[in-house]
């Protein structure tokens, strides 16, 4: 839940805050018309008092599918009901998704939240708005076109007032969505397009309870899991003798091949994890991994092929242009490694509780379900915020060892907290893919013709309500189904995500689907977004470069959208493409979104030190178009995080090292450091006449590929192997002599 | 028994010597400022203030630690009565998740301590331990050079 409490008022008191339902000349309330479609999860979800509670004093409580990964959603979400409502956005909380409480939205994912839950809430609050004026209406026995309302305050023209909390007062609306309320007109709005102060930051600024990780209920003790030396190992024996003498032990719990314990005091689960670790002997298991390298397996490994976009014979490719490109398996690497806190009461209806940090605790509910054996109307999941998770990590995984260790328990809670190894090591990973592009230009240095190929692992293994995607499902060794990795069909797409040009030229692309993982993958912020736009950017330069084009002319010789073409000259307008240049090199990129979500265009500037050859970004500026702007504060403040995570992962990110080692602590995966973080500027195009998209994802790409060609412009190498790491640019450097 | 002394309060524990900080301020303590990250002294999501220096007490046993004054991100100032830097961190929205906001506070309110006037470079290289994972780098600076301009913050 989010109460306000610091509220930009200086944004607040701008514009006015009243409605005026009455026209003086008489004629329709202009907060109801004619039945529109409702949005698909108010559809679903029809009844008023599922989204919108009034308490007695006037206090309103909104409900939502979704949750707050640090995006500011339930910020951006009070804004909208706010301002629908005509209520003060102090009076608001905030519930994000709960089993229990809110309507189900599916996961908070792929940058649909303010599209989806954002329109769904705006709808309901105005559905919410337009009873509560008739309400009003018949207890002031005036016409609806008399009254005003104005901070929940209903004011008919004669001179009597009601409230909201008068008129329900903590009873229920008891009305279903009709599709007739209007919404708030655009230019009216008083919260919705205003930098509104993040609801929840200074709870965290001040270190008040915020986090899941801060939960501390009476009774809770503490569980450690200790994991396989690798996935196919068996667990031979287990001596727990040592570990079950040590103070606070409570309960050691082996399951096949799943060892987890519960102590009294956090330090002292920690030691027990350590002795058991030391006392358990572990199989002599097969080689888990394909021999070669990643890029081996993208080319050796099983695959479908799919045609996903054009027609499916070949292209005519005249003296095409060729490249390939790869990007390697990668990490969330959250600041925090995952956890749940879980209570198992066997005598309550609600059998299981778990509190955790998942993107979808509705497609998580029926995979706990089925991995404890027990009704899912038994289970009970509860979101709270942990740190920033950027796709699937191990929120979901954790919440399964949790209600494992519960179930020993029962009664008392239990905190189950990953250690940093356990979620560098055990996380699903952001999958590896090769982008092999061909494209032929005509006399006129024009692509007449573009086909791409994209080699990928699943970029979705989510639980969505199968146990067998739990990886407790799997080390407890019961019969479960391997960990499936499903393929996101176009147009949302997993693999394929902007493996499609958006740019207008003749295009055929495959998808080279790669269902076994010998690494487990899984949603990682962008999906197939963030190595496909890489890819198909850098080669956008490598074609203008052969047609002898600037790079921004020739994007814009080939895009039509007046959308996609405006960020583009904006983002060049505000950098100062073409005129002198502040550093050794610049570069340029461009993408929409899954082609149907936000613009973005880059322009990214570099030095490559001549001394020790590392690649230096020192500023990016950015132009972006989302829509109608629910927050521009937190639009700029996503695109920022994403440039600026996408710009580690291009610099220096890759799970795998040599030998295929994995990762296991921040010293084997460095990120990005404050001295190495570019000056950013972020210039976003507000329409408010177009529908609202999300701002989470859509920097990934573009960054990537920008800061390659900037290192194509100033070293004149081109690095088509993520990362660009200091060993990739020697060795590049010492081939071209 | 040990006692300890947190944010001028004796908090009272009856862990190891060789139990980290971390944990007996979180659990004993019922203290949420500092922050598990990583465990291993890396990220900087666990700071504290031992005397006035940054220690992360993810890695510092209680036996180091003994008479000392600890100083959490609760005891740096609250809603009420804000530290600059917190207050600067809200101004400037420089949190996404927030979670590596308590090991950003803690070390700059050191740093501040001892250089009232910072660049921004100094600042940078100062943080350059401390992850951030969601990209509020160039916000965060911001909000320590504007803490800088407002005074400071008293030596903690």
């Amino acid at each position: 839940m989010n109460r306000p409490r610091a509220i930009s008022r200086r944004a607040v008191l701008a514009g006015g805050g009243a409605l005026v339902v009455g026209f003086a000349l008489g004629g329709p309330s202009p907060t109801a018309g004619a039945a529109v479609k409702l949005p698909p999860h108010l559809a679903a979800n029809p009844l008023i008092d599922s989204w919108i509670r009034i308490a007695a004093d006037g206090g309103v409580t909104v409900f939502t599918g979704k949750v707050d990964l640090g995006q500011g959603l339930s910020t951006a979400l009070a804004q909208i009901a706010a301002d629908e409502l005509y209520v003060a956005i102090e009076r608001l909380q905030v519930v994000t998704a709960d089993t229990a409480r809110t309507p189900n939205e599916g996961g908070t994912v792929g940058s649909m939240s303010i599209q989806q839950a954002g329109g769904a809430l705006r709808q309901a609050a105005a559905e919410a708005r337009q009873a509560l004026l008739e309400m009003a209406a018949r207890k002031l026995n005036a016409p609806l076109d008399t009254l005003s309302v104005e901070d929940g305050t209903v004011t008919s023209r004669s001179g009597p007032t009601t409230t909201y909390g008068a008129l329900v007062g903590g009873r229920h609306i008891a009305r279903q969505a009709t599709g007739t309320a209007v919404p708030r007109p655009v230019e009216s709005a008083r919260y919705v397009g205003q930098p509104v102060a993040r609801l929840d930051i200074p709870a965290k600024m001040f270190g008040q309870p915020a986090y899941l990780q801060d939960l501390r209920p009476r009774g809770m003790v503490h569980g450690r899991i200790v994991r396989p030396p690798h996935p196919a190992s068996t667990l031979q024996s287990l001596n727990e003798s040592a570990a079950a003498a040590l103070p606070g032990v409570i309960h050691i719990h082996r399951q096949g091949n799943f060892i987890g314990l519960i102590a009294a005091r956090e330090e002292q689960a920690i030691a027990a994890a350590r002795q058991l670790a030391d006392d358990a002997r572990w199989s002599e298991a097969p080689p888990p991994l394909p021999p070669g390298t990643a890029e081996d397996w993208l080319d050796r490994l099983p695959a479908t092929e799919t045609v996903v976009s054009g027609p499916q014979a070949r292209l005519n490719l005249d003296h095409a242009h060729r490249a390939r490109y790869f990007r390697p398996f990668q990490a969330h690497a959250s600041l925090a490694p995952s956890a749940a806190l879980a209570l198992y009461r066997p005598d309550s209806a609600e059998q299981l509780t778990v509190w955790t940090h998942s993107q979808d605790i509705f497609g998580l509910r029926p995979a706990l379900a089925g991995l404890l054996e027990i009704p899912v109307r038994a289970v009970h999941l509860i979101h709270r915020e942990a740190a920033g998770c950027y796709g699937h990590n191990g929120a979901d995984d954790a919440a399964a060892d949790a209600a494992l260790l519960a179930r020993a328990v029962p009664g008392r809670p239990v905190r189950l907290q990953w250690m940093r190894a356990d979620e560098f090591l055990w996380e699903p990973a952001g999958p590896a893919m090769a982008i092999e592009l061909a494209a032929s230009l005509d006399a006129s240095g024009t692509i007449s013709a573009f086909e791409s190929t994209v080699k990928s692992f699943p970029h979705s293994s989510r639980p969505g309500g199968r146990p067998g995607n739990l990886l407790a499902s799997q080390l407890i060794d019961a019969g479960f189904p391997p960990i499936r990795g499903a393929n996101i069909p176009p147009p949302r797409g997993g693999v394929e995500r902007n493996a499609t040009p958006y740019y207008s030229f003749p295009h055929r692309v495959v998808e080279h689907f790669i269902a076994t993982m010998p690494v487990r993958t899984s949603a990682h912020r962008g999906l197939g977004a963030y190595g496909n736009i890489f890819a198909l950017e850098s080669f956008i330069d490598e074609l203008a470069r052969a047609a002898g084009a600037d790079p921004l002319a020739f994007r814009l010789r080939h895009l039509n959208d007046g959308r996609a073409r405006a960020v583009l000259e904006k983002a060049a307008l505000e950098a100062g493409w073409g005129s002198a240049k502040p550093y050794q090199g610049r570069g340029i990129a461009f993408a929409r979104y899954k082609n149907a979500g936000a613009f973005m265009a880059i322009v990214v500037d570099v030095d490559v030190d001549r001394k020790d050859g590392a690649l230096h970004v020192r500023r990016a500026v950015a132009a972006v178009d989302c829509g109608r702007l629910i927050n521009p504060c937190g639009v700029e403040t996503q695109i920022e995080g994403g440039i600026i995570q996408s710009t580690s992962w291009t610099l220096h990110e890759a799970l795998l090292a040599d030998g295929n080692r994995r990762a296991r602590d921040w010293s084997d995966y460095p990120i990005l450091t404050f001295s190495e973080v570019p000056d950013i500027t972020v210039h976003m195009i507000d329409r408010p006449a177009e529908k609202p998209l999300g701002a989470g994802e859509v920097a990934q790409g573009p960054t990537a590929a920008a800061i390659a060609n900037a290192l194509f412009d100033a070293t004149g190498l081109r690095l088509r192997g993520l990362p660009l790491s200091a060993g990739r640019l020697q060795q590049a450097q010492s081939e071209n002599g | 028994m040990r006692e300890l002394e947190v944010n001028g309060h004796t908090l009272r524990t009856e862990a190891a010597d060789d139990c980290p900080l971390l944990y007996v301020l979180r659990n004993d303590g019922g203290l949420s400022g500092p922050r598990f990250g990583c465990g291993l002294g890396q990220c900087g999501a666990c700071t504290v203030l031992v005397d006035g220096v940054p220690t992360r007490s993810c890695v510092t046993p209680l036996e180091a630690v003994g008479t000392a004054r600890i100083t959490t991100l609760e005891g740096l100032g609250t809603a009420g009565a804000p530290h600059p830097l917190q207050a600067a961190f809200i101004a400037e929205q420089a949190a996404q998740c927030g979670y590596c906001s308590n090991g950003m506070i803690m070390t700059a309110a050191a740093l501040l301590a001892e250089n009232p006037a910072p660049d921004a470079a100094a600042v940078r290289q100062t943080l350059d331990n401390n992850l951030c994972r969601c990209g509020t780098h160039n916000r965060i600076v911001r909000a320590v050079l504007r803490a800088a301009q407002a005074g400071g913050g008293p030596k903690p």
